[in-house]
């Protein structure tokens, strides 16, 4: 692998305190190094251009069996997207639900190295890795879903909470699976019956357990296995009028489990758990409430799940909520329960500005983003495909980066929605750095990915090179200049390879696949396992061994290895 | 002697994957826990075997080396303008892969028995979307099972003790806590075993699905009977199946290959959804070949689309009814064939068949059929399942791995090596024109 030198350009690295310096990178065998040999090195002159981590994104479903189903559903989706095969792209399609290979080039073209899809069910995970492997271009983990499951469930109602962590190690060790995703708490298995979780406080039949404790018994349990990721969490209620209640006593019930100034809870799509009001006609912003609270506590951090008007398609876990979401629309729906563990359901949506309500969303993402002081719990997303597609990303920047931009929507949406709204009183503005924090930096921070989001020496050697000439351009001003530049990166580098040129694919590779492997007590491992081999049979249709994903069946397999405290 | 524990049965679509299979020197000598059409092939698979690659020459099928064979069927495939690859539902996922992968380099079209199966179905979840889940919750909680226009009993002989009607789950315990209720054409063996039979008269099911729906959302039925069924006895039946706590419809090909075809199945998914504002109501498709879904996973995933994927224009391109290959054949369009693992010339209708002979025909094969005696080019593989691994997906979607078992016969490769290998000598034929 040929050493590279990018020379001149302007470095925006947070993590290393540097804020648009013009300096020299040297990467050498995949890593950032201090220095290489000129002569032999390929120069890339960024001159006048902008130096930046790798992307890296901590929520998008671009993978897995709901996904699948979701592609399949929407052929006619399909249509609006068509890539051809080239020398180095297979062809493929799609924009709100992309084929993989289309997944992979997409992101990359975008500046993008890394990707973690945020919801699988364990029981499904093959399918996952099998996708994953036909991903190529970034590296990727998946964050299986634990917040109806039936061990976790009866571990908890047992007060069991060694098993319980020890369970949750052997499955993400088992499935690959990175890091503990809760939807929905209790509500999806209520769900199973036709029902939801009715507050926080109220048992889920059957098993005797509250959402409540579902979520304090995972804080703790991911905390004692010292996973790299906190709690990464789909709180209930979600999409309703008034949930910013819910999240955030959702939150404060998980406060008392952090550690070491680390948060314990990720809030995902703030956005949809960041409602006011009291029905559909008096929805409005929960925004000032939720940014107040998470202001004010540092056992927290969020993703925006920002939507953009477009034709997308919703999909979650939360089968409760697409089943509201249906029967509000009337559009197409797909529901899909997994035994033991979880649920799914599927609805296309059209968010329009001239709806109240889609405008009223667009509001709240906007308003939770600006008035977050500390650009570190924020991490930037759609919610891919559920607010928007990822490569809508570089708009939803330039709103962050623009009071211009914003105000030039702002204009077009609802005009009931725009009167309930103080967006139009937010001069915040985020600084480049500010963006670089919450596309790369803050990301790779709170999934503990050491060598990700920065350019220090030793990372890896994931960089983007946009064409941006901040002598020339102002953000706040021109931000139509920095969408179109970060639409299409001039280089992408991945792994020390340059893979992207001038916004086109020019070599593609397939990436790695994450996983965690917690070790805990062999004892408590042993026991544990022992009594899973028990009880799989009754709760499942597959054997135990077929359950377990072999490592052979990954492409580039990266395992991370942490001691537990159990 | 060597034991296999917690196989996966590469038949039907139920992938049961706790069969223990004994191999004694390199033969498998006994299927634990397997039904009938399991323990038939895991036994007899080998029977019938093609052993050598072979070529027609002046309308003779001859032996040939591999190197031959595989040249023969690439030159023919680059050479084609609009090939067709045809079958893979008896291959692993990775299989699968490389044909796309090669039907995108020759730009053909790449269809799947699915096509003239289940396909309808896929049309019907465009239109409406599917309430559905694993094979575990309906074992887990389904207190009404209805089967409509396929035959478990025959078909998916395991279906019902370990997934339906006889299974034990955490809040059924077994057959006594449901109920079954079959609706189809004929009397059938499932039919038999049930609560309740409802006789329709054939290609009525869109009939029969909307006067339930009528029924179900409290209108009147304009009629006396429908599908040979009375009023009465529809509006019982839809009491039964909104009165029920967790209830599922499986349906076959009684439905979706009979008249009204994917409008029937818009009918199916429109009445389980609107069963759904009334209690939990599940459907699924009971599919056949033990692979079929991974074909139809793996092509939406690299493709966007199910079957029927045409890359001629570069990119994958999907309308039923255009590429698909029954119409495709009709129209008279393709100019060559690949089949893997498939018996289109014995299973498609005469005139299809006939037509489809007129263009060389390329086969892969583990074992003879008309589709290899009239083939132009057959070059031998092995089984999925028994002598080479992979993925394969359940009805349900859930990925299982399949195992080796058994070595192949010397001389014979996976249909995914065979593949491979096409692939490599295309390109390498373009490079060189």
């Amino acid at each position: 692998m040929q050493d590279i030198i990018i020379k001149n350009g302007t470095i925006f690295d947070p993590i290393n305190n540097i804020d648009g310096e013009v300096m020299d990178i040297a990467l050498s065998n995949g890593k950032i190094v201090d220095r290489v040999n000129e002569s032999k090195a390929l120069v890339i002159d960024a001159t006048n251009k902008i130096v930046l981590p790798g992307g890296v994104d901590i929520h998008s479903h671009i993978a897995g069996p709901k996904v699948n189903m979701g592609r399949l559903m929407r052929a006619e989706d399909h249509y609006r997207n068509l890539k051809p095969k080239t020398d180095v792209k297979r062809s493929g399609v799609g924009t709100s639900c992309p084929s993989t290979f289309t997944t992979g080039y997409e992101y990359s073209e975008m500046g993008y190295t890394t990707v973690f899809e945020p919801a699988n069910p364990p029981l499904k995970m093959l399918h996952v890795i099998d996708e994953f492997n036909d991903t190529p271009m970034i590296d990727k983990a998946c964050y299986p879903l634990f917040g109806s499951n039936w061990h976790v469930m009866e571990y908890l109602h047992d007060n069991k909470e060694d098993e319980l962590a020890a369970y949750i190690a052997w499955t993400l060790r088992s499935v690959k699976g990175y890091a503990c995703k809760l939807v929905n708490p209790g509500g999806v298995e209520a769900w199973k019956w036709g029902g939801d979780a009715e507050g926080l406080d109220r048992a889920i039949g059957n098993f005797g357990v509250t959402p409540r404790e579902i979520v304090k018994g995972m804080c703790k349990a991911v905390q004692r296995l010292n996973l790299p990721h906190s709690i990464h969490i789909h709180a209930n209620n979600l999409g309703m009028p008034g949930n910013y209640e819910t999240s955030i006593k959702t939150l404060d019930s998980m406060r008392e489990f952090a550690k070491d100034g680390k948060p314990i809870a990720h809030l995902t799509h703030v956005q949809f758990n960041a409602y006011g009001g009291s029905n559909w006609m008096n929805i409005n912003s929960g925004a000032e409430h939720i940014s107040d609270y998470i202001n004010n506590n540092d056992h927290v951090s969020i993703d925006l799940g920002q939507i953009v008007f477009s034709d997308t398609t919703t999909m979650t876990a939360d089968g409760p909520f697409e089943f509201k979401l249906q029967a509000l629309t009337g559009n197409r729906w797909i529901n899909a329960d997994i035994e033991a563990e979880t649920g799914c359901g599927i609805v296309p949506i059209k968010y329009k500005k001239s709806n109240y309500i889609h405008a009223i969303m667009w509001v709240t993402g906007l308003e939770t983003a600006l008035m977050i002081d500390d650009p570190w719990k924020v991490c930037m997303t759609t919610d891919h495909p559920n607010g928007g597609y990822f490569t809508t990303y570089p708009k939803v920047i330039t709103w962050l980066m623009s009071q211009k931009a914003r105000q030039k929507y702002m204009e077009k949406v609802n005009k009931r929605a725009k009167s309930r709204t103080a967006l139009e009183s937010l001069d915040r503005e985020y600084s480049f750095s500010e963006v670089i924090i919450s596309t790369r930096a803050g990301p790779a921070k709170l999934l503990g990915l050491n060598n990700k989001g920065h350019l220090g020496v030793g990372a890896d050697a994931d960089v983007a090179v946009y064409n941006i000439d901040l002598k020339k351009v102002d953000p706040a001003i021109q931000y139509w200049k920095v969408r179109k530049a970060l639409r299409r990166a001039d280089y992408t580098i991945k792994d020390g390879e340059i893979v992207v040129k001038d916004g086109e694919v020019v070599k593609s590779v397939p990436g790695r696949s994450y996983w965690v492997d917690s070790k805990v007590s062999n004892d408590l491992a042993e026991s544990v396992e022992s009594e899973l081999r028990e009880k799989f049979k009754d709760y499942y249709t597959i054997q135990m061994s077929n359950y377990i994903i072999a490592e052979n069946k990954i492409v580039n397999s990266s395992p991370i290895t942490v001691q537990a405290e159990v | 002697m060597e034991i296999f524990q917690d196989v996966v049965c590469p038949v039907c679509g139920c992938l049961c994957d706790d069969i223990e299979v004994n191999v004694e020197n390199n033969k498998i000598v006994k299927a634990r826990n397997a039904c009938a059409m399991g323990t038939t092939k895991f036994l007899n698979y080998n029977a019938d075997r093609i052993s050598v690659p072979m070529i027609k020459d002046n309308g003779v099928q001859k032996p040939v080396s591999l190197e031959d064979s595989i040249g023969r069927a690439s030159e023919v495939l680059v050479n084609a303008k609009y090939p067709l690859i045809y079958g893979l539902s008896l291959s692993s996922c990775e299989s699968v892969k490389v044909a796309l992968e090669l039907t995108e380099e020759i730009g053909g079209v790449l269809d799947n028995q699915t096509s003239v199966c289940h396909g309808p179905g896929v049309q019907g979840l465009h239109d409406i979307g599917e309430s559905t889940g694993s094979l575990g919750e309906i074992r887990h909680r389904a207190d009404l099972i209805v089967v409509w226009g396929a035959n478990l009993q025959e078909a998916h002989p395991r279906h019902m003790e370990r997934y339906s009607y006889t299974s034990k789950g955490r809040f059924r315990n077994g057959k006594d806590d449901r109920k079954l209720i079959v609706i189809d054409v004929r009397n059938t063996l499932t039919a038999k075993s049930a609560d309740k039979f409802v006789q329709i008269e054939q290609g009525k099911d869109f009939e029969f699905a909307n006067a339930l729906r009528t029924a179900l959302n409290q209108e009147q039925i304009q009629k006396n009977q429908v599908a040979g069924v009375p009023v009465e006895e529809i509006e019982d039946l839809a009491e039964i199946l909104r009165s029920c706590e967790f209830g599922v419809i499986f349906f076959g090909q009684g439905v979706t290959q009979t008249n009204g075809k994917g409008r029937n199945i818009d009918g199916l998914f429109s009445l389980t959804r609107d069963l759904n504002s009334w209690t939990k109501f599940l459907i699924m498709p009971a599919r056949g070949h033990f692979n079929v879904t991974g074909v139809n996973q793996v092509s939406t995933w690299q493709t966007g689309f199910p079957y029927g994927i045409d890359f001629s224009q570069g990119y994958p391109w999907y309308n039923p009814g255009e590429t698909t290959i029954i119409d495709i054949i009709r129209r008279g369009e393709n100019d060559a064939t690949l089949v893997i693992g498939s018996d289109p010339i014995a299973h498609f209708p005469p005139a299809i068949s006939k037509r489809l002979t007129s263009n060389p025909i390329i086969a892969i094969d583990p074992a003879h059929s008309m589709t290899t005696m009239v083939a132009d080019v057959i070059i031998p593989s092995s089984f999925a399942g028994i002598e080479y691994e992979g993925i394969a997906y359940r009805m349900d979607g859930v990925a299982l791995p399949l195992k080796k078992l058994v070595n192949e016969p010397n001389n014979t490769k996976s249909d995914e090596v065979v593949l491979k290998m096409i692939l490599e000598k295309v390109r390498d034929i373009k490079r060189r024109n």
